[in-house]
């Protein structure tokens, strides 16, 4: 096993069990591990468990055979060490900007002064500002989004988890968001675990691509996609080496995709 | 300005048509006294002091029991909705308890805790729990997984998220409850000191009633009626400001 993985998943398995119906497996002998200030993206068809893997990360949901550990401790329970953005922001909808931006530092006992401090430096960060006292019912989808990474960013956890953050944004939205994540990333340097489906944007923003398969979700292919050019401009797009990965990715994601449809309609 | 008026001009028609139909007798005056005497009356209650006593003994009966049934049936309905045991206890109590007439508790409270504040608090503290527990149940039911996940994930205990996310998850709903057992307080006051009290609106209105003061007993049952309609009211402006956050 490697000594450098702060993120080590070891023969996970997890069985999703509806309120009615029968237990599905959603998870089978996924192992992983990812490095510090790694930008991992997870790959998969829809139903693929790469959401549940991810809530596993978070301890929103208890393991159930094998182990997830983090820097050298199984993880337990939910922690700030940990912070995660939801597809459908997770704001919370009585508080403003700020006050959600606030949260997680007032949870962090962090005195007043500093933390209005920091909560003000996150939500500039994220270009915000003048929106801090709007609710999240007053903004748009992106603006949403912003404030969504802001809040998570501000209490400074060494792990980022983020569950297709992007995917609930129109295509412009999602295009700037994205350079903008990397922008801060690159600002920020954190462990960054990123659920998509989007092939485009797994090459784009991660270090390295993990493909997952059809249900029961395995490990399929793990893909490097750390580009030798430090700045990752937009046109990157138009790159062949950016083409070619996308192309082998799309490979691997087309045949688990069609598997997940042909299941979907048996 | 003119709509509001415009919006009150069929209680100034009822009022004026009040009026005329018992100034021509076309009711009988007794049982329906003219608007104009019943303003009479209820500057003589005022002055005499009476209105003001009595209403005094029915508003702190009806806020204490309704404060109650708020702080009690808020966490209850909260709790029910988080804890899978304690909602298998609790959630059959609570059926059977809500299609109960609650005025039926009349004589069971004044059994237990006499005719005086006791048991009228107790009566509105257990009708006006019922719709705020259901509401914060309802409520707190659909706080959303991920919200409780974000709250846990930035460091909150679980007791603080039920304060931080559930709570106020649960508001609008519990808010909506609360709307209805303000109504229901101001009908099991009236209704219990009719019943059995000394002392009260109700009291006071049964008591007139009996010995022929129909202005005056009139002048108390609109006095109730107006302060019902402002309480309404008033919660209305401050449930509005405390969901000012949603769109």
């Amino acid at each position: 096993m490697d000594d450098a993985a702060q993120i080590i998943i070891d023969k996970v398995n997890h069985t999703y069990r509806p309120p009615r119906g029968r237990p599905v497996l959603a998870l089978a002998d996924v192992s992983l591990e990812v490095r510090p200030r790694e930008f991992l993206a997870l790959l998969g068809p829809s139903g693929c468990g790469k959401s549940t893997l991810l809530y596993l990360l978070g301890g929103f949901l208890p393991t159930e055979a094998g182990r997830i550990l983090v820097e050298g401790k199984p993880v337990a329970a939910p922690g700030p060490d940990r912070g995660i953005v939801f597809q459908h922001f997770a704001l919370f909808p009585w508080k403003t900007v700020r006050g959600n931006v606030l949260y997680g530092l007032e949870r962090q006992r962090m005195p007043r002064s500093e933390r209005e401090q920091r909560a003000q430096a996150f939500i500039d960060l994220v270009g915000l500002k003048g929106f801090e006292d709007s609710y999240p019912s007053q903004l748009s989808g992106g603006m949403r989004q912003r404030t969504a990474i802001a809040r998570t960013l501000a209490f400074d956890p060494n792990i980022l988890l983020m569950d297709e953050p992007f995917g609930a944004l129109d295509a412009q939205t999602r295009s700037l968001m994205q350079t903008e994540l990397l922008g801060i990333w690159q600002r920020t340097p954190k462990t960054v675990v990123f659920v998509t489906h989007d092939v485009q944007e797994a090459v784009y923003l991660a270090d390295r691509v993990a493909v997952m398969s059809a249900r029961p979700g395995r490990i399929k292919a793990i893909v490097d996609t750390k580009f030798k050019f430090g700045a990752r401009d937009p046109g990157v797009f138009r790159s062949k080496e950016f083409v070619e990965k996308v192309d082998e990715l799309w490979d691997l994601v087309r045949v688990e995709a069609l598997k997940a449809q042909e299941e979907k309609v048996a | 300005m003119t709509s509001t008026a415009f919006r009150y001009l069929p209680l100034v028609l009822l009022a004026l048509a009040w009026e005329a139909v018992a100034r021509f007798n076309i009711v009988d005056s007794q049982a329906l006294p003219p608007l104009s005497k019943v303003a009479v009356a209820w500057f003589d209650l005022m002055r005499d002091g009476s209105l003001v006593s009595n209403g005094a003994v029915s508003l702190y009966r009806g806020s204490v029991g309704l404060l109650l049934a708020i702080l009690i049936g808020g966490g209850l309905g909260m709790a029910m909705a988080r804890w899978r045991l304690f909602d298998v206890f609790v959630n059959p109590l609570v059926q059977l308890f809500y299609p109960l007439p609650k005025s039926a508790l009349i004589p069971v409270t004044v059994i237990w805790l006499g005719f005086g504040d006791g048991s009228k608090i107790l009566l509105i503290f257990l009708a006006c729990m019922i719709p705020v527990t259901i509401g914060a149940y309802n409520g707190a039911r659909g706080s959303e997984q991920v919200l409780v996940w974000s709250a846990r994930s930035m460091g909150a205990s679980r007791m603080r998220m039920m304060w931080d996310v559930v709570m106020p998850s649960a508001l609008p709903e519990l808010l909506n409850g609360v709307r209805t057992a303000l109504a229901l307080a101001f009908i099991l006051i009236v209704s219990s000191e009719l019943i059995a009290s000394q002392q009260g609106f109700g009291y006071l209105i049964g008591y007139l009633g009996s010995t022929g003061a129909y202005e005056a007993m009139y002048a108390v049952v609109l006095t109730v009626a107006f302060l019902g309609f402002t309480a309404d009211r008033v919660y209305q402006v401050i449930m509005q400001w405390l969901l000012q956050w949603r769109e």
